[in-house]
């Protein structure tokens, strides 16, 4: 057993989430690099290069490089060897989003409740936070800073297993191409399919955060993702939808088994400013 | 080479305007987003004055996050424009020559530019930072209570946008795309 203070996930998750906030990861800085380079419309390379002098002196002068500073989420993946003490962890995570967002200059942009009075919390929290038990005695914490404009235009599909490739393919690309400028692109476009309902979201949000570099490991579907990737750039949506070839810099696909019956396709937009951080207690 | 623009607009100049036109903005632009445009609706259908005057004005959809200390303001990229639909087109009546969002705005407000007329100034979406290097100034104006939320006057010079959609009607939403599309859904 392996005794972890709360205080110390506290302080991984604020120190995540300024990071995360003010410094655009490399992975996502290279795509937007190469893609100023190939974008036929000149309209596109000069927005793409107002989207790379703003995350260069964002980084520089630690401001955050949107002002949509997001929904605040973390995946904690939990060692079972881990015994947390100190308090509660939910409350920590909580206090490391408090601290983040009111020290780091961040916006708090959540309302206590969503229909009727809306208010605004005021420190960001409370964060959404997905946990899941694992074998070991470490602790994995994935700091996602989501902004609403992308997160507004993805979408969920209980499609049927007839529907099969075609339909995910088909999916993804009305997907897109309803969002047409509101979510920012160019994009990273997450893709969970399979699971239950709540489970395809969740590979979906999941998929957001992976590295840029990555491909899915089965490579029939490191093909489609490919393939998807290589479809919504030619919708000609382009650089904040003014028209152009680059609307995505990625599709990831995360997938999962799922029942006899269905095949579920949920889809999370992620904006260019692909806000995430992650560490290893 | 981007056209100088003086805010709040004169007549001439927003018939001017053309979708695509590059443009660097410069004068005062009052901000606003969902809470604060619910407000403003609220008091126009009860025939009430509003705490902000909109007659030849341009209203910037954003919600800044705050400043550091010594910076005039903090990031303040635009925000979605669609989800004022709801109040914009009422907005108008009271004048309002220009908003400056983000991604598409819906067909009734469409329609209302054409007729008031105004112009849709679109700003990149995520250069927060860079578009704040552009705002000299910014007043609280009301509601501070909706904290980033509140309707701010900024003071700006050089805010770098594009006209989005002109007051003919013309959208480069609509046209950009057009030029480089090369399949369907």
């Amino acid at each position: 057993m392996r005794e972890i203070d709360v205080s110390e996930v506290s302080k991984a998750v604020s120190e995540l989430f300024l990071e995360a906030n003010y410094r655009i990861g490399p992975d996502v800085m290279d795509r937007l690099y190469a893609a100023r380079e190939a974008e036929p419309s000149p309209l596109g390379r000069k927005v793409l290069g107002q989207i790379i002098e703003n995350n260069e002196i964002g980084a520089a002068e630690s401001l955050c490089v949107c002002q949509d500073t997001g929904i605040s989420v973390v995946f904690l993946t939990v060692g079972q060897e881990v015994h947390f003490t100190g308090g509660s962890l939910e409350e920590a995570v909580n206090a490391g989003v408090r601290k983040a967002y009111t020290e780091g200059y961040l916006r708090k942009s959540i309302v206590a409740e969503p229909l009727f009075d809306r208010k605004n919390t005021g420190d960001n929290t409370p964060c959404v936070q997905h946990a899941r038990i694992v074998p070991g005695d470490k602790v994995h914490l994935m700091a996602i800073a989501k902004g609403f404009g992308s997160e507004n235009m993805s979408r969920l599909a209980m499609l049927t297993p007839a529907e099969g490739v075609e339909g995910v393919k088909r999916f993804v690309l009305l997907t897109v191409e309803l969002a047409g400028p509101n979510p920012c692109p160019p994009l990273v476009v997450g893709v969970g399919v399979g699971g239950s309902f709540e489970l395809a979201a969740l590979m979906a949000k999941r998929a957001t955060s992976l590295p840029l570099t990555r491909s899915h490991k089965d490579p029939r579907y490191a093909k489609l993702e490919k393939e998807l990737e290589e479809g919504i750039n030619r919708l000609g949506i382009g650089p904040a939808g003014y028209g152009g070839l680059t609307t995505a810099l990625k599709v990831h696909i995360v997938s999962a088994p799922t029942h006899i019956a269905g095949l579920p396709v949920a889809v999370n937009i992620c904006c260019h400013v692909a806000r995430h951080a992650e560490r290893t207690l | 080479m981007a056209k100088k623009v003086t805010l709040p607009l004169d007549l001439a100049t927003l018939r001017s305007l053309r979708a695509g036109d590059e443009v660097l903005l410069s004068g005062s632009v009052i901000t606003g987003r969902d809470a604060a445009h619910k407000r403003l609706l609220a008091l126009v259908e009860e025939g009430k004055p509003l705490p902000v005057e909109l007659d030849s004005q341009v209203i910037y959809y954003v919600g800044p996050a705050p400043a550091r200390p010594g910076a005039a303001a903090g990031p303040a990229g635009p925000t979605s424009s669609y989800r004022m639909d709801p109040y914009t087109p009422a907005l108008m009546k009271h004048g309002l020559m220009g908003m400056i969002g983000k991604g598409r705005i819906g067909p009734l407000t469409l329609e209302a530019m054409k007729a008031h007329p105004a112009v849709y100034f679109g700003a990149v979406g995520g250069s927060a930072v860079l578009i704040s290097k552009s705002i000299r100034k910014v007043e609280l104006v009301a509601y501070p209570e909706l904290g980033p939320e509140a309707i701010y006057r900024f003071d700006i010079e050089d805010f770098p946008a594009v006209v989005a959609v002109d007051a003919q009607g013309r959208s480069l939403f609509e046209e950009g795309p057009k030029l480089y599309r090369q399949t369907g859904v």
